[in-house]
């Protein structure tokens, strides 16, 4: 008997079931069981989604609504005076992120690149587990870690840039991962062209391999930023928040989103003070998803063809 | 490729079925490829370096404070770590972060593996990738807006399940009655759930994706009805994935740190223990969170950073598993 790959499940069952007779009731009735239980498993999954997101905007809307809003820092003001507004800790999360990036992204695209081109046997292996590890570790104990190295170790202050090598630590892995997926879809044969012209291995990759797996790769990168930009325990630990506008890496206090959200948690029984609170939480979580989206717009945009 | 991080990707076979031309072969040996192997390599090893040196610059700080603990690490309740005679241990962390991870397995597993038969088997075509991505995006949102919408808006409407279960199962020592008013072990365990459902969806649904036509129509020709077909053909094949995506979303669930910071009523110091699901306390990561203004001193920040330690050795653990459940399955299926 042969059979159509492309014909639909339940085509397929249409056709056979009635062709050989219905199957018992008791049967009948469990698998229309499981189709409920099904659709009502998606149906509470979905429920927590709308439940935040409905929650954030109606409580924050309307301090994004004000100029000052992106424009002022929080200078001078305190938890039960209104006005001000979240630029210093947009400032400071962008910039986190940006350093972050920077650190991570060559590190993890080579790592990839080592993995799919470069590495087999032991030590591939090796790489492959620990990069599994490096995913599962807490963003708790990374910051633990930056902290045992950069402040009991090294004696410095507790500064943006430790910030940053603890989001380094998080951001690697999932970059690894998207990643290597993406190299890995790069047809063999451009691989083979390539070296039949008699173009070393290392050009082959650089000119060749990256620039076809690039849009992936740069969706990878974005979906990695927006997942570090929304950690929150790196900062408890590592970066103080401060109320003013700070751009320095290396010097003084960092605000940014996740800590301006923390200091105010303990006043929300202060209008003020909540609205602040749920403003910035809807600005965190409008910046993250603009990076969801981008990340979706370039992966449709310029996925490798096959 | 998902937002949640985690994916069979090491699956996915090499281009064209074959490995791509490697090592030797491939290079020429010039200066150039040399330099690019290198720095590969050299990423390789950045990356083996980082985590065996978390390993050890945590154990590295936290033996002194081990060795100045006047109490037993592993079975005192006590946590004083100022002064001549500090007193530390981790039983009631380790019995909240574990309870916890539990409660959120126990909901999130089921309902992401419903899920994730919904969005393969079930939903109609024109719904399932919306499906998957409303999904992945629970895993977008930052874990503080979790902490901020579950003590805010979730827990008061949780509340009333909660007493309703300590009126009727309140003679088992795990539901027994408690004053707690704020977040409990069971609340956070149901937000944990939801943080870590779009892991467990991500993987299974994957491996789900990947069952072989032939097993399912082979199924179905035999007159199995279509939740037959999935019970013995989909599920079975999904289920080191399944079990592989438990374990990750566990390893989540333990070390989260500040959705649970946010949450949790931590109790005043000298409270007897209970069982109680409908307690407060602390996590390993939420101890560590609430006091990190308090590591002035190294013996503080050591006993704090030995905690941590804790945590990376369970986490690793739960991780290694999930690895090579993965690893297993890859043997048997090539």
């Amino acid at each position: 008997m042969t059979t159509t790959n492309s014909r639909p499940d339940a085509a397929v069952q249409g056709t056979l079931a009635s062709g050989l007779g219905h199957p018992s009731r008791g049967r009948e009735f469990r698998d229309q069981a499981a189709r409920i239980v099904m659709w009502a498993a998606f149906f509470l999954a979905v429920i927590p989604l709308v439940w935040i997101l409905f929650t954030v905007v109606s409580k924050g809307f309307h301090l994004l609504l004000e100029s000052q809003w992106w424009t002022n820092s929080q200078r001078g003001i305190t938890s039960r005076r209104a006005g001000g507004g979240a630029v210093h800790a947009i400032q400071g999360t962008l910039i986190q992120a940006a350093a972050t990036a920077a650190i991570a992204v060559p590190i993890a695209v080579m790592t990839a690149i080592y993995l799919v081109e470069y590495g087999r046997g032991r030590f591939a292996k090796a790489v492959s587990f620990m990069v599994d590890i490096l995913t599962g570790i807490p963003s708790i104990v990374a910051a633990l870690f930056i902290y045992a190295l950069w402040v009991t170790t090294f004696g410095f202050q507790r500064v943006g840039f430790a910030v940053v090598l603890a989001l380094v630590l998080l951001m690697i892995p999932t970059v690894v991962r998207s990643t290597e997926e993406m190299l890995k879809l790069v047809p063999n044969e451009l691989r083979e062209a390539s070296y039949a012209l008699g173009v070393p291995k290392w050009k082959t990759i650089v000119k060749v391999v990256l620039p076809t797996a690039f849009s992936g790769i740069v969706t990878g990168i974005l979906l990695g930023l927006a997942r570090v930009m929304g950690e929150t325990a790196p900062l408890l630990i590592l970066g103080p928040y401060t109320k003013s506008i700070a751009t320095d890496l290396f010097g003084g206090l960092m605000p940014t989103l996740p800590t301006m959200i923390n200091q105010d948690r303990n006043e929300l029984a202060q209008a003020a003070a909540a609205e602040r609170v749920w403003a910035a939480a809807l600005t965190l979580i409008l910046l993250v998803l603009v990076l969801n989206i981008a990340g979706r717009v370039v992966a449709r945009f310029g996925s490798v063809k096959k | 490729m998902s937002i949640t991080g985690v994916s069979v990707a090491d699956e996915t076979p090499s281009p064209g079925g074959r490995p791509p031309l490697t090592g030797d072969r491939a290079g020429t040996g010039r200066f150039g490829d040399r330099l690019f192997g290198g720095a590969a390599t050299g990423a390789g090893v950045t990356v083996i370096a980082l985590v065996s040196l978390i390993g050890a610059f945590l154990l590295w700080q936290a033996i002194p404070a081990l060795a100045r603990n006047e109490a037993n690490f592993l079975t005192s309740r006590e946590w004083v770590v100022a002064g001549e005679h500090p007193r530390f241990g981790i039983v009631e962390l380790l019995w909240t972060t574990v309870a916890s991870s539990l409660i959120a397995m126990a909901i999130a597993v089921p309902v992401g593996v419903c899920v994730a038969l919904f969005i393969t088997q079930y939903a109609p075509r024109w719904l399932s990738r919306p499906a998957a991505s409303l999904v992945d995006l629970l895993a977008a949102v930052p874990s503080i807006i979790y902490g901020l919408w579950g003590l805010n808006t979730f827990l008061p409407v949780e509340k009333p399940l909660e007493e309703f279960i300590q009126r009727w199962l309140g003679w088992f020592p795990l539901f027994s009655m408690t004053s707690i008013s704020g977040g409990t072990i069971f609340f956070i365990g149901i937000v944990l759930s939801i943080m870590v459902l779009p892991i467990v969806t991500a993987l299974s649904r994957e491996v789900f994706a990947q069952t072989p036509v032939t097993h399912k129509e082979g199924a179905l020709a035999l007159g199995a009805t279509k939740w037959e077909m999935i019970r013995t053909a989909v599920l079975p094949f999904g289920r080191p994935g399944v079990i592989s995506a438990a374990m990750l979303a566990l390893g989540r669930a333990l070390g989260e740190t500040i959705a649970v910071t946010f949450i949790v009523s931590t109790l005043a110091r000298g409270t007897d223990w209970s069982w109680s699901l409908f307690n407060g306390g602390e996590t390993f990561a939420s101890r560590i969170a609430n006091n990190a203004a308090e590591f002035d001193t190294p013996q503080k920040a050591g006993a704090f950073i030995a905690a941590g330690l804790v945590l990376f050795v369970l986490t690793f653990i739960v991780n290694a598993i999930a690895r090579i459940v993965i690893e297993r399955r890859k043997a048997f299926s090539e």
